[in-house]
């Protein structure tokens, strides 16, 4: 190791890294961001980007080295230094990616309480989501609608409830970079069956549908129109109302 | 004829089969009868008069083959027979054919076996891939396709990357540590009887009503619980192969822990030996988790117990902690060994000693720990409850520190080395190293939540877990077959062909593999026959290039096949490697050791002048006086 140009090596690493980050950084690989929380989950994946990028130089520039380095010449039946380790070297490279995979664990905790209010928020908007094989239901308690077509008004947080009847799905609107399985026996002490978002770009999109759920998981699709209040108001007149037997269930399970 | 029933082998092995099943059917029958029930169940989720003699036909099966003969006669109370080794070592191919106690037969036949598997693995792949090269449904209908990706996952965790390592070990592992045998030889022999009928059940399934399991290899409830009798197949598959892993893990343990060669200490261990021994211990503890979760799933389907019925209290969510509780450490049970593998190539191919050899074993055990504190990052949008995934998070993290301990130490050993390129197995190590990079680094961004949810159950998933398992642990394998391929045959393989199927391998690899990590993050779910109009381009690449690396692994399988039978001699050492199984003959004598070797220091001391790991038997007069008397002394 004694004559290994180790800041020449740095350097290159690092152009390496600055490479790669550029290079993965100009897709727009998550696509059209659509809610409140896409920006902080898109801003994460960009560091993740910088430091995988870094990560990855650094392993592929002293590979690459040492197998140009002291690649054998043909005929060579010499053996190698035996050189058994390095303390100082070792504690290093368990050291920095600690320190690395500390930070990232860190920020992700900070967007993941960022996109995760707790508490919604006062103007939010209730929203019952139902799947069963193969088809989505979605219910507006306030206004005692219920429908299979997916409208929400924009800049509004939506209050979601998940509900399965059969067997598991799986929310999933790519632009609002939301998911969460639907579990049959919601809702249960144990299911974390409810999660807040708030479109915030006018816009169609598609729900899909990612936890396999049977022949006709793939199928599992429905629009998303996410339009104005006034647009969504207009809409929503001419919803069907909601059964009765589902606003029992409803009232049973608000008063329990 | 009579004494073909009679005896051990194929003949009663087929009566066995038939005995067995027709029990199982009269068993299931005589009971509904005496119980005044319709004889024949036939609910998707029922048909006892199938599951059970799914159960006692293997059974009767592994009784012929004369797996058990041996236990029956001591159980029983009658002479046994004392075991005079006659069938060691295989003389016609055969011999491969019958049970055998020999490590090193058994070692060929769960590798021949296990690769069996991967190319009907492989085969099934090549037509999920030809389903998606366009949107729509062209070549199967949905139900159809859900089965061939379950099946596929299925043969290629469970038949073989699981046991070809298995395979693999039992050859090499009792001749590294200088043992004669395998500690329990009837024990491994039951082992490998038992993969088989594991991977028939999973294809059998094809052939019942209802067809194939459909529910993925996850098999969640409870969609597995109400699926059709397909699954009830992988349900029992499951059992056998998870009983031939614990078996053969005990036995990893027992021989690696009691039956090293006078001298070889825990610090002298090649780094193989201490993968599997870490590898053995995560079995052992995690592998009862997905049995009995399976039989949760069958007892539901066909008892109709209420495990995961949530209208009868049961808990759905549960099915997936137990089966994750197992299925994480899982992937480090698919890829300890492999490092070990990779430990040995490197090393010899650099002709140096592992660099920070201590620190290796001990990330391997940290591996070990820590993998059973993160089995719930697999359900962050699972709906489970919210606080455990930080904890999980972070565990999640961690555990790519000691990963990243070897790939340093692995670049480490390479620097100021004599590095040799010449051997197939050398560039399968170092494009390990490239590939399975990319799969740690994808894994840590998945184990950051807020990137899981957005891609969860997406086909950066699918992405991910083939960087990790196919340019992770099936680069690491064939790494594996073509380092020991000279021992184990005495033949050598073509290097040319080696060299065309590495980078044919590498080549086909990263283009089905890339793209899918940008389709996913677009927005394309895994598990789905049909998909949006706007992925169509990557995917119609993305199977132009698996069809690539489908074709790469015909050329493997002809290497093997033709060198195995013409391929120049080899001789004991064509790596000149330092540990033990490199100082015998190729392949090795019936009973390994005339005498059992001493090991005198560690196992990879390239270039430390007048250094030697073992001195055998035969060298005896050769040994310098004062290099015995220090034998005596360590």
């Amino acid at each position: 190791m004694r004559d290994v140009p180790i800041l020449k090596l740095a350097g290159v690493m690092i152009v390496l890294t600055v490479i790669t980050s550029v290079i993965m950084l100009i897709p727009d690989w998550f696509g059209e961001q659509a809610s409140t929380a896409a920006d902080d989950i898109d801003r994460l994946f960009d560091i993740s980007i910088v430091f995988s990028s870094f990560v990855f130089s650094v392993v592929m520039v002293l590979l690459g080295y040492a197998i140009w380095r002291w690649r054998a010449k043909p005929g060579d039946e010499s053996d190698g230094e035996p050189i058994h380790g390095n303390t100082r070297l070792e504690i290093a490279w368990t050291a920095i990616p600690t320190v690395i995979v500390s930070f990232l664990a860190a920020i992700s905790w900070i967007v993941l309480d960022d996109i995760e209010a707790n508490e919604p928020a006062e103007d939010s908007m209730a929203l019952t989501v139902t799947a069963q094989q193969f088809a989505w239901e979605f219910e507006y308690p306030e206004a005692g609608k219920t429908s299979r077509e997916f409208h929400v008004p924009v800049d509004r947080q939506l209050d979601v409830e998940l509900r399965a009847l059969d067997v598991l799905h799986s929310f999933w609107v790519p632009e609002w970079r939301i998911k969460r399985d639907l579990v049959p026996g919601a809702p249960g002490a144990s299911i974390d069956d409810d999660f807040v978002v708030e479109p915030n770009k006018e816009g169609t999109y598609s729900l899909v549908c990612t936890e396999l759920c049977g022949l006709g998981h793939s199928t599992m699709r429905v629009e998303v129109v996410v339009e104005s209040q006034a647009e969504f108001d207009a809409w929503l007149v001419d919803q069907p109302e909601t059964p009765a037997e589902n606003e029992d269930q409803a009232a049973a399970e608000d008063a329990s | 004829m009579r004494a073909a029933i009679g005896s051990a082998g194929w003949w009663r092995g087929i009566y066995g089969a038939l005995i067995g099943g027709a029990f199982g059917f009269g068993l299931v029958i005589g009971l509904r009868a005496i119980s005044g029930l319709d004889l024949f169940q036939t609910e998707q989720t029922g048909y006892p008069h199938v599951i059970v003699p799914a159960i006692t036909a293997p059974l009767g099966f592994l009784w012929g083959m004369g797996n058990f003969d041996y236990w029956l006669r001591w159980a029983s109370g009658a002479p046994t027979i004392p075991d005079d080794h006659a069938d060691h070592g295989a003389k016609t191919w055969k011999d491969y054919f019958k049970v055998n106690t020999d490590h090193k037969v058994i070692g060929i036949q769960y590798i021949v076996t296990t690769f069996f598997f991967f190319f009907v693995g492989g085969f099934i792949a090549m037509l999920i891939r030809a389903e998606l090269a366009q949107p729509g449904t062209q070549i199967v209908d949905p139900g159809t396709y859900n089965g061939l990706f379950s099946t596929h996952a299925a043969l290629m965790i469970f038949v073989f990357v699981i046991p070809v390592f298995a395979g693999i070990a039992n050859y090499v592992l009792p001749l590294m540590i200088g043992a004669p045998d395998m500690a329990f030889p009837r024990l491994n022999a039951l082992s490998f009887w038992l993969l088989p009928i594991a991977g028939i059940l999973f294809l059998g399934s094809y052939a019942v009503p209802g067809g194939a399991f459909d529910a993925g290899w996850t098999g969640y409830a409870p969609l597995s619980t109400g699926a059709p009798l397909g699954q009830s197949f992988f349900n029992l598959g499951v059992q056998f192969a998870g009983a031939s892993s614990i078996a053969t893990a005990l036995n990893f343990l027992v021989t690696i822990i009691t039956m090293r060669a006078p001298g070889m200490t825990f610090w002298r261990m090649p780094l193989l030996v201490w993968a599997n021994l870490s590898t053995s211990l995560l079995v052992v503890a995690a592998t009862p988790f997905i049995a009995g979760v399976q039989f949760m799933v069958l007892f539901d389907r066909a008892l109709h117990t209420n495990f995961f019925q949530e209208a009868f209290g049961g808990d759905v969510v549960s099915y997936q902690h137990i089966f994750w509780f197992y299925s994480h450490p899982a992937v480090y049970i698919m890829m300890l060994p492999g490092f070990g593998i990779i430990s040995e190539v490197i090393s010899t191919n650099s002709r140096k000693p592992i660099f920070g050899y201590r620190l290796m074993a001990l990330a391997l055990l940290g591996i070990v720990v820590l993998s059973y504190s993160v089995w719930a990052h697999h359900m962050f949008v699972a709906g489970m409850f919210e606080w455990l995934r930080v904890p999980m998070m972070i565990t999640t993290l961690l555990i790519a520190v000691p990963t990243g301990i070897k790939i340093f130490s692995w670049i480490g050993t390479m620097f100021n080395s004599v590095l040799h390129l010449k051997s197939t197995a050398m560039l399968f190590a170092i494009g390990f190293i490239v590939t399975f990079t990319i799969g740690g680094i994808s894994g840590v961004m998945l184990g950051m939540i807020p990137i899981d949810i957005h891609v969860s159950d997406t086909y950066f998933i699918v992405a991910h877990i083939h960087f990790v398992l196919f340019g992770g642990s099936v680069f690491t394998i064939f790494a594996g077959i073509y380092h020991w391929f000279p021992k184990m045959t005495g033949r050598m393989y073509d290097e040319k062909l080696g060299r065309v199927h590495f980078w044919m391998t590498l080549a086909g690899m990263l283009g089905t593999f890339v793209p899918m990590h940008w389709i996913g993050m677009e927005g394309m779910p895994r598990r789905v026959a049909d998909y949006s109009a706007e992925f169509a381009e990557w995917n119609l690449m993305i199977t132009v290039a698996s069809f690539f690396l489908g074709a790469a692994q015909l050329v493997f399988l002809y290497n093997m096949i033709v060198s195995w039978r013409y391929g120049p001699k080899a001789g004991p050492n064509p790596w000149r490697a330092k540990t033990i199984e490199w100082q015998v003959s190729s392949p090795p004598p019936i009973f390994n050791f005339d005498e059992i070797p001493r090991v005198v220091g560690g196992p990879y001391e390239f270039g430390v002048p007048g250094a030697r790991h073992a001195i055998m038997a035969g060298e005896k007069s050769e040994v310098k006086k004062p290099e015995r008397s220090e034998v005596v002394t360590t």
